[in-house]
């Protein structure tokens, strides 16, 4: 009986000495500090946040001149009623924002109206940013404010009358502008939300892809489906029609490709859109490229216009023959025999949207002007197209484009040297 | 011969070079994945190694030291040098593939245009042959040789070769260089030499300048064998 309580306690003992290891191994305490890892306290956090955001929003692009000081403007932007001088955004006390509240910076995201109520030109993507949340504005702000100010005034814009009376804004706020933080569609996912959120809002993407009218506005009805830059001449082609950048038949990671790296299998981004890329949308995460190939590729398909006809389709045999010739001399050691291109560093232009789509201005200026795709994290060494507008004149520019638009079972339509003699003089950007 | 088969011989020689000098100017390239590849995007104005095409403008890279080339590209990529069609090209290029670049075409050694003929006359000949090799000391303006080297091969790092360039584009880069509109790292030894010369200097060099045979070793100088008779930031 004595050895049973003994063989008991000990038991017993042994027990409690395991409960307490398991007690003490158990209980969370505080976390380990990795050695060298840096403690982020909120302010830290916030102000990266919002350096990320600020990528987002390509805030950079504009408010910096080109080789010149990060965020203190300068930069002059040609629009079709003058010329606007961008801003002076870092935090100087009396040249730049140094003097903003969040609430000041948040109205003028929100809303379009500057620290001191002013109304701002529409240049200025707040009908875009109107969608952002107090938080991301918020911490887009503490961002702002902590980058190092830098002293340079700001210059009066150079608009013609009546477009220099900002009064007329009123007007234009009425017919073009609805406020409103972003509302997420609660029959659609939270990655398809991300991305309209990101594409709405901080991408500004229907600045230019929706068409501008002769007041500077675009109509919602029409978002998205594409239309000449002002001033820049390019042609940013629809994202609602796959029979030019609908991104219907694309698979997500073609679009991540296009949108991250700046080339894919299917495209390669230049002119305004490589800016994008190289700017901005390099630095996005996965998750959030990801979550806005998801929007994009869901935005409902409209063409806005029926195929082009059988007969306006025709090439004059004598074009379809210069055009081939000058492919074969000039563009097929790249883009081959067949157009497939040697994707994705050169892309292909057979079954290629943006080479088939009305506007041929895109087609035409690579052509004379050749191009780079951007340099980014994901495509550091990208390959180039060299510029033949001094090799090739108008005629044969304008077939070999044609050639490219009606080969290889391409849906084009023909264009004139007339064309291309418009698009020739213009200054390369 | 007959004049009737020498002249055909003449015009096939002619045809021949002038073929050779349009295939320059066709993208080619061996592997996708290389530097070769990647350059081509300037072969239609450059050539296919950077030796330069068409009769005028646009100008022999090959050869030139890689820290001279690298400042170009940056220059043009932030605007600071002003020619469109380059500016529009660069725009979005990170530095270190502009490293690249430059480092590429520095390695190149392709054959040299044709130099172009002297000018017709002879006081020109004379007045660019003295600056180009003597200077003039009455405008403070040092011999060509002396930092460009006496074979027009440049200087490791930042010194470009002048052989092989055509006049006009010599001219014009004197000349953007005289109005403020070329600029390099201060201090700026070129502007400073530039606007110590006339229109007729700028002439009178650049055609001289042209008019040099190709050298044997067409490889910049070394930095560290001679002083400079002026401070030149691309030097520092």
């Amino acid at each position: 009986m004595r050895r049973g309580i003994r063989i008991f306690l000990i038991f017993a003992v042994l027990a409690a000495l395991i409960a307490v290891a398991a007690f003490l191994n158990l209980k969370p305490g505080k976390l380990q500090v990795a050695p060298g890892a840096v403690e982020t306290d909120p302010t830290t956090q916030t102000i990266t946040r919002g350096e990320y955001l600020a990528r987002a929003g390509d805030c950079i692009a504009c408010h910096t001149e080109p080789g010149g000081k990060q965020f203190a403007g300068g930069r002059v932007m040609a629009i079709p009623f003058g010329s606007i001088y961008v801003p002076n955004v870092t935090p100087d006390d009396e040249t730049g924002i140094g003097r903003w509240t969040s609430d000041d910076f948040y109205r003028m995201m929100h809303s379009g109206i500057s620290k001191d109520g002013s109304l701002m030109y529409p240049v200025m993507p707040f009908a875009a940013y109107t969608k952002v949340t107090r938080e991301d504005s918020d911490a887009i702000y503490a961002y702002m404010m902590s980058l190092p100010p830098v002293s340079q005034k700001n210059q009066p814009h150079e608009l013609r009358f009546p477009f220099n009376q900002r009064e007329l804004l009123i007007g234009w706020r009425a017919l073009y502008l609805k406020t409103g933080e972003y509302v997420p569609d609660k029959s659609k996912s939270a990655q398809w939300n991300r991305g309209a959120y990101l594409v709405e809002g901080l991408g500004h993407c229907a600045m230019c892809h929706t068409a501008i009218n002769r007041l500077g506005g675009s109509k919602t009805s029409q978002e998205f489906e594409g239309g000449m830059i002002p001033n820049q001449n390019w042609y940013a082609p629809s994202l609602t029609s796959n029979r030019e950048a609908g991104l219907g038949n694309w698979t997500i990671k073609e679009i991540t490709d296009l949108l991250q790296a700046g080339v894919s299998h299917r495209a390669t981004v230049y002119g305004p859109m490589a800016e994008v890329v190289y700017n901005s949308l390099q630095y996005l995460s996965d998750a959030d490229v990801e979550a806005m190939a998801v929007y994009l590729k869901e935005l409902p398909q409209r063409d806005s216009e029926a195929p082009p006809t059988q007969s306006a389709r025709l090439v004059a045999p004598e074009v379809m023959e210069l055009g081939r010739k000058t492919y074969a001399t000039q563009c097929v050691m790249c883009h081959g025999d067949e157009g497939k291109g040697r994707p994705p560093e050169y892309p292909p232009l057979a079954a290629n949207q943006s080479i088939t789509m009305s506007s041929p201005v895109n087609s035409i200026r690579m052509v004379l002007n050749g191009g780079y795709a951007p340099g980014t994290r994901r495509n550091p060494k990208p390959h180039g197209m060299p510029p033949f507008s001094h090799i090739l004149n108008d005629e044969e520019v304008a077939a070999v484009v044609t050639y490219i638009r009606v080969a290889w079972e391409n849906s084009g339509t023909p264009v004139t040297a007339a064309q291309v003699g418009e698009l020739r003089p213009i200054v390369p950007e | 011969m007959t004049a009737r088969a020498l002249f055909i011989v003449i015009c096939a020689l002619a045809g021949a070079g002038a073929a050779s000098a349009q295939d320059a100017a066709i993208p080619a390239f061996k592997t996708l994945d290389s530097m070769e590849a990647r350059v081509q995007g300037c072969a239609t104005c450059h050539g296919q190694s950077g030796q330069g095409t068409g009769k005028e403008y646009f100008p022999r890279i090959a050869g030139k030291p890689a820290g001279y080339l690298y400042n170009q590209l940056i220059a043009f990529r932030d605007a600071k040098r002003v020619y469109p069609p380059m500016n529009y090209l660069m725009a979005y290029l990170p530095d270190a593939y502009l490293r690249e670049m430059a480092e590429h075409f520095s390695k190149q050694r392709p054959a040299f245009k044709p130099k172009q003929p002297p000018a017709a006359d002879a006081a020109v000949v004379a007045r660019g042959t003295t600056i180009a090799l003597s200077g003039d000391p009455s405008k403070q303006v040092p011999a060509c040789v002396t930092c460009h080297g006496s074979n027009l091969t440049g200087m490791e790092p930042g010194i470009p070769g002048l052989v092989g360039l055509s006049s006009s584009y010599i001219t014009a880069q004197l000349t953007r260089w005289r109005t403020g509109n070329r600029q390099a790292a201060q201090p700026d030894c070129m502007k400073r030499i530039a606007e110590r010369l006339s229109e007729a200097d700028v002439h009178a060099v650049a055609s001289w300048l042209a008019s040099q045979d190709a050298p044997a070793n067409a490889s910049p100088g070394s930095s560290n064998l001679q002083k400079m008779p002026m401070a030149c930031g691309s030097q520092m």
